[in-house]
């Protein structure tokens, strides 16, 4: 083999060692029964390799099409997802805009500071944030001191909770395509529009918002993707009105000790994640072929 | 069959499309354009013409409306545009980068200005239509502006300026990006469109070839002055000053103290072991006035013998030759050391020049052929 050959292939054995293998080892555990063994399904390796497959069906799979807690999971997932990644986008396109015109000198600083929370650990951020939204926490104790309440206002443990900590955790994800699509954008291409009669504001929504389109689409996946199997954010600051798949994974698994099920709720999640990540590759690839 | 010369700078009774009155323009302490006074008059081509950081994008900023003037005022039509944003100005600007939107095909990117006017739909296919035959680029129409090359792109950035029939039209290094011999095409197809629409145009170049050849009417500027306005002919025989015969073509400056001799004719003494340079000059000397003799290397003859009939001639011998096909240039060293530069057609083939390097030769000139200038 050149050495050409094999640089091509370390990703494809990097995702075959780490994504591929593990996968088939979940979608294997899905197919399996549960049983109060270690591990705990049936049948094993120990069962012999034809015995092992031949025992092998979707009752779980069947399962989660017969409790409406799973699919209402996924629905309420992909609606959370889906409103905290416009929430993002919302917050996110300003400052990515700021950025942009900002003077050049402010730009390397600015950067930073959107990137510095990742110098934190993600853990300690989202308990900062139930230290900040709980009934005693600052934000109530603020408005308190401010006289602008009387009674504490109930975000922790909403789902209001968890959309600002989606979009706390996410806008750096929003905010850095957003910002290489405006700053690769010709400034004189906003002049030209107010040059032949758009107002700024004409100008903004013809010309700046349709050439940062693939830095809002590829923006908008960054988010929506992790947020849709959001686990951490929804169990910290979410309710127990809060339904996440991820969180149901994660209760399927350590609280009720049911790998097969967990295992199916996976696979299922990772079957609706791929429409999402291939419209995003897409995307990407259409960009590049528009800038060559 | 007489023709009318287009003149209007020189008819007191016109009046100017755009007038520049004691114009500062500065960005913190710069000075980007120092109280500067300037007429351009309806369908004049006129160029802005300067190195780089003279003002002359800034002046054409300030027409378009992106940059406001700091004290003094500007009008375009008798009205004073200084408040008017830049989509409410009856100008259009060509931008050097061409501006296209990439996202819009040939036919939106003409279409854009139009439908910003709320036109109705008829009246802008008429347009657009219009605006791509006079440029040619009907075939074009539903292509993306970076699925045509640099030449098309340049044309569809000078049709969308143009589809609104601007009052006047700036026009920002249009040809910078070309290469040279289709930049060449593009300046005779601009005089054309100029001609044809009528339009002001107001041209930013760095490229003194090409203001020479567009332009009704040139601009030199530096350091935020306009040091002359002329015609390209005027500019090139009559330069004001040092800078302006150095900044167009190429130039030899000799510099000297004048004495005079006779009725507009003076003696340039330069070095001593030279003669005194005999040249006729417009502008008065006093007797030992610091002058300095701008003369053009084509109106230097250069012969192996000594010319008979020359006011001024002097020996020296070729240090270089540059050969441009069309023209020689010859560097002819005086023996004092100072190098004059002299250029010849090259009517004759090369084998038959008889004139190489090292050789002992005459330049001559007349007295008139040359400008002299104080500063």
């Amino acid at each position: 083999m050149t050495r050409r050959t094999l640089l091509i292939a370390a990703p494809y054995l990097w995702l075959l060692v780490l994504f591929f293998a593990p996968f088939l080892i979940v979608l294997k555990i899905s197919l399996s029964d549960a049983a109060l063994a270690i591990p705990p399904y049936t049948p094993t390796i120990k069962d012999g390799v034809g015995a092992m497959f031949a025992e092998l069906d979707f009752e779980n799979f069947v399962f989660l099409t017969e409790d409406d807690l799973y699919w209402k999971a996924y629905f309420s997932s992909f609606r959370i997802a889906l409103v905290s990644t416009f929430l993002t986008l919302l917050v996110g396109y300003p400052i990515a805009y700021g950025m942009a015109k900002a003077p050049d000198e402010w730009r390397a600083t600015l950067m930073m500071l959107v990137i510095l929370p990742f110098w934190t650990s993600f853990l300690i951020r989202v308990y900062a944030w139930m230290g900040i939204l709980s009934n005693e926490g600052l934000l109530n104790q603020l408005l308190f001191w401010l006289g602008l309440i009387n009674e504490p206002l109930v975000i922790l443990n909403t789902n209001l909770a968890v959309y600002i900590g989606i979009v706390y955790t996410y806008l750096p994800f929003m905010i850095l395509p957003i910002y290489a699509a405006l700053d690769r954008l010709d400034p004189s291409l906003d002049e030209a529009a107010q040059d032949l009669g758009c107002t700024r504001t004409q100008a903004f929504w013809l010309v700046t918002i349709p050439l940062s389109k693939n830095g809002i689409v590829a923006g908008s996946f960054l988010v929506f993707i992790p947020a849709l199997g959001e686990f951490v954010i929804p169990s910290l600051l979410g309710g127990s009105g809060t339904l996440m798949i991820g969180k149901v994974l994660w209760e399927e698994f350590f609280n009720n000790r049911d790998w097969p099920v967990a295992s199916a709720v996976a696979v299922i999640l990772l079957l609706l994640l791929i429409i999402p990540i291939v419209l995003f590759q897409r995307n990407q690839q259409k960009q590049q072929e528009a800038e060559q | 069959m007489s023709q009318t010369v287009f003149a209007p700078w020189e008819d007191p009774n016109e009046k100017p499309l755009i007038r520049f009155r004691n114009v500062t323009k500065r960005f913190g302490e710069f000075v980007a354009i120092d109280d500067l006074t300037l007429d351009i008059y309806a369908q004049e081509f006129f160029a802005l013409l300067g190195p780089s950081g003279c003002g002359k994008t800034t002046m054409m900023r300030m027409l378009a409306g992106f940059e406001t003037v700091t004290e003094g005022v500007i009008e375009l039509a008798g009205q004073d545009i200084g408040q008017v944003p830049p989509n409410e100005r009856a100008v259009n600007m060509m931008f050097q980068s061409y501006a296209l939107f990439p996202h819009l095909s040939v036919w939106e990117n003409i279409a854009f200005g139009l439908k910003r006017d709320k036109k109705a739909k008829p009246e802008i296919d008429a347009r657009v239509e219009e605006m791509l035959k006079l440029v040619r680029l009907e075939k074009f129409a539903q292509r993306k502006p970076h699925q045509i090359s640099g030449g098309q792109r340049q044309r569809v950035a000078l049709a969308r300026s143009l589809a609104k029939a601007p009052k006047l039209l700036l026009l920002d290094e249009p040809l910078g990006a070309l290469d040279k011999k289709l930049r060449q095409d593009t300046q005779f197809e601009l005089m054309d469109i100029q001609e044809t629409t009528g339009t002001t145009f107001v041209i930013v170049t760095h490229d003194q070839e090409e203001a020479m050849t567009v332009a009704s009417r040139v601009a030199v500027m530096d350091e935020g002055r306009v040091i002359q306005v002329a015609t390209p002919a005027s500019i090139y025989e009559y330069p004001n000053s040092v800078y302006v015969a150095d900044f167009i073509g190429d130039v030899n400056i000799i510099e000297g103290h004048a004495s005079a001799s006779g009725t507009e004719k003076y003696k340039l003494n330069w070095v001593d072991s030279q003669a005194p340079i005999i040249a006729t000059s417009q502008t008065s000397f006093a007797e030992g006035q610091k002058a300095h003799l701008a003369i053009r290397p084509e109106k230097i003859r250069i012969s192996s013998e000594k010319p008979e009939d020359a006011e001024n001639a002097m020996q020296g011998k070729v240090l270089d030759i540059a050969y441009l096909g069309n023209l020689s240039t010859y560097h002819v060293e005086l023996p004092g050391g100072q190098v004059i530069k002299a250029q010849t057609a090259n009517t004759r083939r090369i084998a038959r020049r008889d004139i190489t390097w090292e050789d002992p030769v005459w330049i001559s000139w007349n007295a008139t052929a040359g400008v002299m200038l104080e500063q």
